[in-house]
C-alpha cells in the first residue's frame, strides 16, 4: 500500500516551521509560488528567516507579503528586481541578499537533493559571484565551485498530485518547484487538484512523492500575473 | 539610426534555419517579431520552455505560462516545458546556437555588464551570468550610448562584471561591430549613420576598415 503524504491543511503542512528556519520556496515571479504556504508563513508571524527562491515576489504578492512584514532576514535570489521594498531593505542593509546566478541556484538546490555537495560551473567566472569560491580549469576554461542548497523547509505548488506525494507542473509553472523539492528535508506541496491514488499517469509524474513529505489541497488560488502581454483580438 | 524595433530587426538577419535562441528581456524579446516565417527556429526561455510562441490574445492569458520577461506567452505546436535545472542545462551544455541580450556596457574585448549599479540599482543577474559563461554566440542588443549620452562601448566595463570575454557581436541604433583582438570592429552602419558618428559615440577601441557597408533593413 503507498504511503500517504497527504495533511488536512495548510496549517497541518506548515507545522514545525520556526523562526531563523531556512525555506525554500518555489516559482518564477509570480508564476507556481506556493501561495496558501506564503499566507500561512505570513500568519504564523515566523521571523529572522532565510529564502531561497528565484525571486522576491512583487510589493503585495508572493514573498512581498513576508517582506512587508520584516520576517526575512536573508534572501538567496538570482532577480528582485520587480519589488521596491526589497530594494529598500537591501540597499539600507535590512535585508541580507545573496545574488546567485539563475542556472546555480537551479543546480545548487537539486544537487543538495541529489546529495551531490558541489559542482563546477563556467557561470560567474571573473565576476563578483566568484569571490572566495575555487577556481579550477576544465578542457582549458576557468570553473568556479558552487556548493548544494538545501532547506529546513521546501515549500512548492503543483498543478495536480496525489496522497503519495506525486506531482504533475503545469506548463512554466515548473521552474524551481521539482529541484526545491528534492532539496527540502521537509517538502510541502500545494496543488490546485488533489487527485485519489492511481489517477495519476505514473508516464506522466514530475515530481515523484519519494521527495514530497507532506501534501494538501490549496484553495483560493490567485494566480496574479505579473505582465499581462496580449494581441488585441 | 536605428529605433528598438530596427535593431531587432538587425538582429533576425543573424539567426539561422534549425537553430535553437535564446532570448533577454527588452529589444531582444522584439526580435522574435522578425524570423521570416518558414524558417524552423525555436525560442528558449530560461523559465522553462521550448517553442515559445508570440503573446496571446486577449482573453487568452494563461498565469501558469510566462517568459523570463514574466510576460504571458503561447506556445507553439511541438513546445516542450521543463525545469529550471534542465532549461540551464540546455544553456550551459551548449544546446542553445544563439542568446541574444541587453546590456549596460560592453568591454573591447567582450566583457559585458548588465545586472547592477553600485549603491543604486541591483536587480540581479537572473540567468545572464549561466547564459554569457557558456554560450559561444553571443550578440548584445542595446543603444550605443546611455541616457547622459555617454558611450557603453568601452576600454573597460566600469560596472561590475557578468562575464568576461564572451560577447561575439554588438548590435546597437548606430551600428553593427564585431569584438575580436580587443577591439571593436566596425562592420555596418545603420541607416543615415555616417562612420564618424560611430567613432564619436565609441569610447573603447575601434577599428574602422576602409569601406563599411549600410545595414539592410527592409
Amino acid at each position: 500500500m503507498a504511503i500517504s503524504k497527504q495533511v488536512k491543511d495548510v496549517t497541518a503542512a506548515c507545522s514545525g516551521v520556526e523562526s531563523g528556519m531556512t525555506l525554500m520556496l518555489g516559482g518564477f515571479g509570480l508564476c507556481g509560488i506556493p501561495e496558501c504556504s506564503i499566507a500561512e508563513l505570513v500568519r504564523l508571524g515566523i521571523q529572522d528567516v532565510t529564502c531561497i527562491s528565484n525571486n522576491a515576489g512583487v510589493d503585495d504578492f508572493g514573498l512581498g507579503l513576508l517582506l512587508q512584514q520584516r520576517q526575512i532576514r536573508k534572501m538567496i535570489s538570482s532577480y528582485v528586481g520587480e519589488n521596491d521594498e526589497f530594494e529598500r531593505q537591501m540597499l539600507s542593509g535590512e535585508l541580507e541578499v545573496d545574488l546567485i546566478p539563475q542556472g546555480s541556484l537551479a543546480e545548487r538546490c537539486r544537487a543538495g537533493g541529489a546529495g551531490i555537495p558541489a559542482f563546477y560551473t563556467p557561470a560567474g567566472y571573473g565576476t563578483e559571484v566568484a569571490a572566495g569560491k575555487e577556481v579550477r580549469d576544465f578542457n582549458g576554461k576557468p570553473h568556479i565551485l558552487e556548493s548544494a542548497l538545501t532547506a529546513d523547509f521546501a515549500f512548492v505548488k503543483a498543478w495536480k498530485g496525489d496522497a503519495s506525494g506525486n506531482l504533475i507542473f503545469k506548463a512554466t509553472a515548473r521552474n524551481f518547484n521539482p529541484m526545491m523539492a528534492m532539496a527540502g528535508k521537509i517538502t510541502v506541496a500545494e496543488v490546485e487538484e488533489l487527485v485519489p491514488e492511481g489517477e495519476l499517469d505514473p508516464n506522466s509524474v514530475h515530481t515523484p512523492g519519494i521527495f514530497v513529505q507532506r501534501i494538501f489541497q490549496g484553495s483560493g488560488y490567485e494566480k496574479r500575473i505579473e505582465q499581462r502581454t496580449v494581441q488585441s483580438r | 539610426m536605428l529605433d528598438k524595433n530596427g535593431i531587432a530587426q538587425r538582429i533576425a538577419q543573424e539567426v539561422r534555419n534549425g537553430w535553437y535562441v535564446n532570448l533577454g528581456i527588452g529589444i531582444p524579446t522584439l526580435v522574435a517579431n522578425y524570423i521570416p516565417s518558414g524558417m524552423e527556429v525555436e525560442f528558449q526561455s530560461e523559465n522553462g520552455i521550448l517553442g515559445m510562441g508570440p503573446f496571446p490574445m486577449e482573453g487568452d492569458e494563461d498565469a501558469d505560462l510566462i517568459n523570463a520577461g514574466k510576460q504571458t506567452i503561447t506556445a507553439m505546436p511541438g513546445a516542450a516545458y521543463f525545469d529550471s535545472a534542465t532549461s540551464f542545462a540546455m544553456i550551459r551544455g551548449q544546446h542553445v546556437q544563439l542568446t541574444v541580450l541587453g546590456a549596460m556596457e560592453v568591454s573591447q574585448n567582450g566583457d559585458i555588464a548588465n545586472w547592477k549599479i553600485p549603491g543604486k540599482m541591483v536587480k540581479g543577474m537572473g540567468g545572464a551570468m549561466d547564459l554569457v559563461a557558456s554560450a559561444e554566440n553571443i550578440i548584445v542588443a542595446m543603444m550605443h550610448t546611455n541616457r547622459a549620452g555617454e558611450s557603453k562601448l568601452l576600454s573597460n566595463c566600469s560596472l561590475p562584471l557578468t562575464g568576461v570575454a564572451c560577447v561575439r557581436r554588438v548590435v546597437t541604433n548606430l551600428a553593427v561591430l564585431d569584438i575580436r583582438d580587443g577591439a571593436f570592429h566596425l562592420v555596418e552602419v545603420a541607416p543615415g549613420i555616417s562612420v564618424e558618428q560611430v567613432v564619436a559615440a565609441t569610447a573603447g577601441k575601434l577599428v574602422v576598415p576602409e569601406s563599411v557597408p549600410e545595414m539592410q533593413i527592409s
